[in-house]
């Protein structure tokens, strides 16, 4: 019980530490102090995973539980599932930091570590709240590390604007956030979500509700980088250190994901559930042209870090619909998902990092045939563009055959990106010039000079990460019990009365998981090989092809102008959708 | 119970975006992010405030009787204010960056530099 709070409390308090005596400490120090406690984080979570697998924890802070079913204090709930996704967080913040250790050429300023564990500390909070105020608190305390993070190459013009098109684009989602939080807590007085709920569903679905949710979806899909939200995602995540993407890459979008899903189970599940269908239908047509527009510009970027943004926002994509098809199989298939895919992203930024301390390229076409001399970088590589290609498909429990057929076909492309690149840069497949691939801005991939001797602290994280990543997606039974946990989670009133009255919800039983999965997941992964010979030895660009890409390739113009308009036109369509589609008859 | 302040909300937050979007100069759009967030002080405070109650200040001089409006609403806000200044003051120092590596703080010129 008392674990629960330590996994945000010890993070923010070490963080207080180091900025206050860092200076005094060598930065080895530091940074071995900051992978102590980003490793007892993981350790924690661990821990709750089990011990909340046949209960829910709910730990209400100063113990303040609710009275006659009102809450009036602030809780974090614990189950399995989030319990999982903070243990992600610890143990790619623990590899970003041991891969930092050999990564910057410079002496780490003591801030550096003081950023990370923030950052860990809020996004650790994020998952484990059940209170909506604190959930948007969490959101803010992740973001400002997160764009400090960003700009850390302060002597980069482009990093300086990454950083600030992320701040304003996420700052506005933020607000959006906000407003629908105070709406909400205008029409039922609540702040706690499983109370909320409970006033909800005795309500009509009218317009104040429909606003509330529009704009809770927009200010978490906004930070999630779901289209067309996404503008801010690539020009961030190309310039932030590569220690940095790995949590970035690993984790932080796909918490957007996590907040919608959780807001949506707890808060809304009842008073929707007559839409649920018409809700079912926006998540998952936002999730695939999300995923296919991910897929597509990842497969045209030569910079690793702009293509692997671009993974990210497709493997978003697939999330959200694997949560928007709104039932436990959905739920668990993403949450067991986000951690494997995680873990796999992560791996294959720790790669990408170990390549661009060696040779100093992260470009595809620059760096040729230099990843020769990188025999575990180089299997690390090839290795996670598989897993790229195959953990999504694994994500998508139910649904219909063809959304299914879609999303094996979005990962390969995303898989068949990494592994054309990885065949390029380390075995000098291919040509060294290649009309169809977008040339990363100027200035912008290299960060770091190379050196001769790149040590094993680079490329070991990595390994590790990506085996825990597989062992997830593949340990049997795994994903049968995160169904199970997903039933309950699903369930608002049972889990709504344990919350509030303290009656323990019953345990639940999923349906059993159809072996088909894997046959979407082994077509995903042939098929990336195949593309991704196609992109090396292809004659010609089909004219069908490039037009259409030319056009898509201008809008990321890189002024947060045009991306705030984005996120504005994005958020009135969402906004016309709900309202005509979830509006209850008089 | 007015709707002035939802509409005033509604005002701030559309003017504080149209303010960015059009924006030329990253001061000016900070500030208009500023202007954005206004918005959402008046959203909150309006949603807790009870007309004729008095502050939420129970001291032993007040008659616990009269009443107060929403301290919740007034917390929030103070919570949203420090974020507001955090990301303010982070932004500035970015934009004061940008003007002594690119000479520029117009959002247009920096994208003809860049490509």
């Amino acid at each position: 019980m008392t674990l629960v709070p330590l996994v945000v409390a010890v993070p923010l308090l070490a963080a207080a530490v180091l900025a206050a005596f860092g200076h005094f400490a060598p930065s080895r120090l530091d940074n071995a102090v900051a992978i102590a406690v980003t490793a007892a984080v993981t350790v924690i979570s661990t821990v709750l995973v089990f011990r909340s697998s046949d209960e829910t924890i709910h730990y209400w802070f100063g113990g303040w539980r609710p009275r006659s079913g009102i809450a009036i204090g602030i809780s974090f709930s614990v189950d399995p599932l989030v319990a999982s996704i903070a243990a992600l967080v610890g143990a790619l913040a623990t590899a970003a930091l041991i891969v930092s250790w050999d990564y910057f050429a410079e002496r780490v300023p003591p801030y550096f570590h003081v950023l990370v564990l923030v950052f860990v500390g809020a996004m650790v909070g994020f998952v484990l709240s059940s209170d909506l105020f604190n959930m948007f608190v969490f959101f803010e305390l992740m973001s400002v590390p997160a764009y400090a993070l960003t700009g850390y190459r302060i002597e980069q013009q482009s990093a300086l604007q990454g950083a600030i098109n992320f701040a304003v684009v996420n700052s506005i989602g933020a607000f959006m956030l906000l407003t629908g939080i105070g709406l909400l807590y205008g029409r039922t007085g609540a702040l706690n979500l499983a109370q909320i709920g409970q006033v909800l569903s005795r309500g009509p679905a009218d317009g104040l509700v429909i606003v509330a949710f529009t704009l809770i979806c927009a200010g978490f899909l906004a930070k999630a980088g779901a289209i067309p939200f996404h503008f801010w995602l690539s020009d961030a995540y190309a310039v932030a250190p590569a220690p940095v993407c790995i949590l970035f890459a690993g984790v932080m979008s796909d918490l957007g994901v996590h907040g919608v899903g959780r807001v949506y189970w707890d808060a809304f599940s009842g008073v929707f559930a007559r839409h649920a269908a018409a809700v079912t239908g926006v998540f998952v047509a936002v999730g695939l042209a999300t995923a296919l527009f991910g897929a597509l510009l990842a497969f045209v970027q030569a910079g690793l870090k702009r293509m692997l943004a671009f993974i990210v926002i497709s493997h978003v994509g697939v999330f959200l619909a694997a949560i928007g098809l709104l039932d436990a199989l959905g739920l668990a298939g993403a949450t067991l998902l986000v951690v494997a895919d995680g873990f796999a992203k992560g791996a294959v930024f720790c790669a990408v990092a170990s390549l661009a301390r060696r040779t100093g390229h992260t470009d595809e076409l620059a760096a040729h045939g230099l990843g020769r001399q990188l025999p575990v970088t180089r299997v690390l590589f090839a290795v996670g563009g598989v897993a790229l290609a195959v953990l999504p498909p694994l994500a998508i429990l139910g649904g219909h055959a063809w959304l299914r057929a879609t999303f094996v076909v979005t990962s390969a492309l995303t898989g068949a990106a990494v592994l054309r690149a990885g065949a390029r840069i380390f075995l000098g497949f291919g040509p060294k010039r290649d009309p169809l691939l977008v040339a990363p801005p100027r200035g912008e991939e290299a960060e770091v000079p190379p050196t001769p001797r790149a040590g094993a602290l680079l490329w070991t994280p990595g390994v590790l990460l990506l085996a825990a990543g597989l062992a997830v997606a593949f340990a049997p039974g795994l994903a049968q019990r995160a169904a199970d946990q997903a039933a309950r989670a699903v369930d608002r009133p049972a889990l709504a009365a344990e919350t509030l009255h303290g009656v323990p919800a019953p345990p639940r039983e999923a349906g059993g998981l159809s072996p088909v999965r894997y046959a979407y997941g082994a077509a995903a992964g042939l098929l990336a090989v195949s593309l991704a010979a196609l992109g090396l030895y292809r004659r010609r660009i089909p004219g069908l092809v490039e037009r259409p890409l030319d056009c898509l390739k201008l809008l990321h113009d890189g002024v947060v102008g045009d991306y705030v308009a984005w996120l504005t036109a994005g958020t009135a369509v969402l906004g016309v959708l709900f309202a005509f589609l979830l509006r209850d008859g008089p | 119970m007015s709707f002035l302040p939802y509409a005033l909300a509604a005002w701030l937050f559309f003017v504080g975006l149209y303010g960015i979007v059009t924006s030329r100069h990253f001061v000016h759009l900070v500030i208009c992010l500023g202007v954005t967030q206004s918005s959402t002080y008046v959203l909150l405070l309006a949603i807790g405030y009870r007309t004729g109650k008095k502050a939420p200040i129970f001291t032993s001089g007040v008659p616990v009787k009269v009443g107060a409006v929403d301290p919740v609403v007034q917390a929030l806000t103070l919570t949203d204010i420090v974020v507001g200044v955090t990301v303010a003051a982070l932004l500035l120092a970015l934009v004061i960056e940008i003007w002594k590596r690119a000479g520029t703080v117009d959002p247009d010129e920096l994208r003809r530099n860049r490509t």
